[in-house]
């Protein structure tokens, strides 16, 4: 009884806690209902195709997959070369997806291999392949772009003539898909001001009469992610799909059934990489600036922590999860900052406490995890004693 | 016999050192002084030496590479901070004793004005250790529940203290006005400088200057060889010879009557307490004191120094601490000069990543020796 108490405050635990954070810091903040509506709802779409490729690896046993910040430098890399081709709109993301995928596909299957030699501690082993081949791509785009890859246009170049610059500018892609299929929620004299403003051409999609301005609905953005989720639905149910859970529980009995266990723990590496570089590219048209040199590392921290977040945990992350995870993430991501200056007087605390909690949420995950198991361990060896 | 070296080395190892000896040939004929680099190499080397030492007992006790070794770092900060804000009390203190007790006549205020900066210093020092061990009892204990994912968590659980932290530093009632922020009156500022207090403190005592360029670090070089051999005779100990049985054979350990989940918590606090005194020895030579996100990716380099050196993930020795923080603190002082004056760019931050983390992706990717 007391046991099953326990699981399900544990299995909970981290949902709990940050709904509980929420419920104080969003009055604190002041911000308006239809204004964290609207920054949520963009959120989530630039945010959640990262978060989904997590899930993959972590079906097949892996953990959470701290290398896919390898799949978001593919991706930044393919967005480096639009920009220098000067290749603009849903044709430029195309071609960076398409720069992006073979890359990807490379550093997945090392990064499988790596953590084939490393079973049983791939988490570790991913975080720091994520810092080797950082100094790996810091060295292809700061010193080899411009000088050994061609890059002409010499406004992405340093002042020195080679090495891409610091903040790159992604204003031929920026909102493309997002505004694809421009939609808004509104109230009714909101939606008469935004058709007015924006034209015949965008689509009211909901009209609710209490709400105070309008809401944009990043549309198409939604579908791709609500296809992504239909892939990954349908993907479980494959004989790929079944066999990576089936290494998810045992590696050893997979083995002897004959399922290829170090092919198939590569192949959902290189899935996951793959997606994580798509989920970048979709993260950065949001965004519209790429950090050349810190944009891959949040991402692989953020999404990391938003999935946890959602209730996640190392070994079993549903989609439920992941929006759960975002929304809630996010949602403290808002109203930390506001909520710290009119708590404290200071912005910089709530700037600081959700560092704080980022990292705080992955460590109280990991321990969680790490103790359950040891105690479902401990549990089975006294069931196999005999004793209760 | 050169194929059993190669294999008992490694390759990464014998590439990294044929690296850094082909840097030293190359310095003279590129103009760089040979003086000089030999001279940020053994000062680098006596600041970080310490902080790698710090790996010892967590590796030979099975709890792995110490990735959180940035709490041991906070309590040498806390140490750092508070021994120059009391600064004075702790001189009055001292002179107050003095006459007090007979025996402690010496401390008289003529001593305690002329020794202010020693005893600076070791007040830093006395006044991190017991915050380290009370924060490394219970890292710990926590340790001692998450067995074999102990790298992971520590990771995450350094950088969660280092992040609490940023938010101790601004809201701690710290009043000394060399190290608030000047308009706030309140709140740490992110680098202080320990000038007047504790510069240098270790560097020149004892220093030899052999010629301009080169001058021997004594004191400090000493103080890490006194702190090795702590290590070493406690690593010697009954307690130490325990706590190695544990890493090596948790079951065997527990079956020949150690307490197995106490061996790992001594290991734990001893580790986090050389972290603490680490990064003073490194402060004061370094000069300033480093807050908020300062001791954020200190850990990297200290475990990828002691790999380097030539442990793996469950055995190391001082003789690994030696040679590893020799050779990563001479790649990270050659590669800046040397590549400076070849190609006319700063290249040394990227090899730094790729040396030291492809030193500990190779350590992981090894096949554990049963």
């Amino acid at each position: 009884m007391i046991r099953k108490f326990f699981d399900i405050v544990a299995n909970n635990a981290v949902p709990a806690i940050f709904i509980l954070i929420s419920a104080f810091a969003i009055p604190l903040s002041g911000f308006s209902a239809s204004y964290l509506v609207q920054e949520l709802l963009t959120r989530i779409g630039r945010n959640s195709f990262l978060i989904l490729s997590l899930l993959i690896p972590i079906m097949a046993g892996m953990g959470l997959n701290f290398g896919m910040v390898l799949g978001a430098m593919a991706g930044q890399i393919g967005l480096l070369f639009i920009c220098d081709w000067g290749v603009v709109g849903i044709p430029g993301m195309v071609l960076a997806c398409l720069i992006g995928t073979p890359i990807a596909i490379v550093l997945g299957i090392f990064c499988g291999h790596i953590l084939n030699r490393a079973k049983g501690r791939e988490m570790v082993t991913s975080y720091i392949l994520g810092f080797f081949i950082n100094g790996v791509y810091q060295m292809v785009v700061l010193y080899l772009m411009g000088w050994v890859i061609p890059i002409t246009n010499p406004t992405l170049l340093l002042s020195r003539g080679y090495g891409v610059r610091n903040a790159v500018s992604l204003m031929g892609i920026r909102g493309v898909l997002d505004n694809l299929l421009p939609t808004v929620i509104a109230g009714t004299e909101g939606a008469k001001q935004f058709l007015n403003v924006n034209g015949a051409n965008t689509y009211l999609l909901l009209q609710i009469p209490c709400l105070d301005g309008a809401i944009r609905l990043p549309l198409a953005t939604f579908i791709i992610i609500a296809l992504f989720c239909a892939f990954i639905i349908w993907f479980r149910k494959t004989k790929l799909g079944q066999d990576m859970r089936a290494i998810g529980q045992d590696q050893g009995v997979s083995h002897s059934s004959g399922i290829p266990v170090n092919r198939t723990r590569i192949i959902a590496i290189v899935i996951s990489t793959v997606l994580a570089c798509y989920g970048q590219i979709i993260y950065l048209q949001n965004m519209g600036t790429l950090n050349t040199y810190n944009s891959h590392d949040q991402a692989g921290m953020f999404s990391i922590a938003a999935l946890l977040i959602g209730g996640a945990s190392v070994s079993r992350a549903s989609i439920a999860n992941v929006f759960v995870g975002v929304i809630l993430f996010h949602l403290m991501f808002i109203v930390a900052p506001m909520a710290g200056k009119n708590l404290i007087g200071e912005a910089q605390i709530g700037e600081y406490f959700r560092v704080f909690v980022s990292y705080g949420i992955i460590a109280l995950a990991l321990v969680l995890h790490a103790w359950k198991r040891n105690r479902e361990r401990e549990a089975a060896r006294r069931s196999m004693r005999g004793d209760k | 016999m050169i194929g059993k070296f190669i294999k008992s080395a490694g390759w990464p190892r014998i590439i990294i050192a044929a690296f850094l000896l082909g840097l030293f040939i190359a310095a003279p004929f590129v103009g760089v002084n040979i003086y000089t680099s030999f001279n940020n190499t053994l000062v680098r080397f006596g600041m970080n030496g310490i902080m790698v030492l710090a790996m010892i007992p967590m590796v030979q006790a099975g709890c792995g590479l110490n990735f959180g070794l940035p709490l041991g770092i906070i309590a040498g900060l806390l140490g750092a901070t508070l021994s120059i804000e009391l600064n004075t009390q702790i001189l009055e203190w001292l002179v107050k004793f003095g006459t007090q007790y007979k025996y402690l006549s010496f401390l008289s205020q003529e001593f305690v004005t002329a020794y202010r900066q020693p005893i600076g210093f070791a007040s830093a020092i006395i006044i991190a250790i017991p915050i380290a061990a009370v924060l490394g009892w219970f890292y710990g204990k926590l340790l001692n529940r998450v067995k074999g994912d102990e790298m992971m968590i520590a990771t995450y659980v350094g950088f969660s203290s280092v992040s609490f932290m940023c938010i101790a530093w601004l809201l701690l009632p710290y009043k000394h006005p060399t190290m608030v922020w000047g308009y706030a009156g309140r709140g740490l500022r992110t680098t202080i400088s320990v000038e007047g207090y504790w510069l240098r403190i270790l560097n020149d005592a004892l220093a030899i200057d052999v010629n301009e360029h080169l001058r021997i670090p004594t004191g400090m070089l000493i103080f890490f060889a006194v702190t090795a051999v702590i290590v070493w005779i406690f690593m010697r100990t009954k307690t130490g010879t325990a706590l190695t049985a544990v890493g090596s054979n948790p079951e065997f350990a527990r079956a020949s009557g150690v307490n197995v989940d106490r061996m790992r918590t001594i290991s734990v606090v001893m580790s986090t307490i050389l972290g603490a005194v680490g990064i003073i020895v490194y402060e004061q030579s370094f000069g300033f004191i480093q807050l908020y996100m300062g001791p954020f990716y200190m850990a990297l380099p200290a475990v990828a120094s002691i790999l380097l050196g030539g442990a793996s993930v469950n055995k190391a020795s001082i003789l690994n601490v030696i040679i590893g923080t020799f050779l990563f603190q001479g790649i990270l002082t050659m590669t800046p000069s040397v590549f400076n004056s070849v190609f006319q760019t700063d290249m040394s931050e990227v090899i730094r990543l790729i040396v030291s983390n492809g030193m500990i992706l190779y350590a992981l990717t090894r096949k554990v020796r049963a």
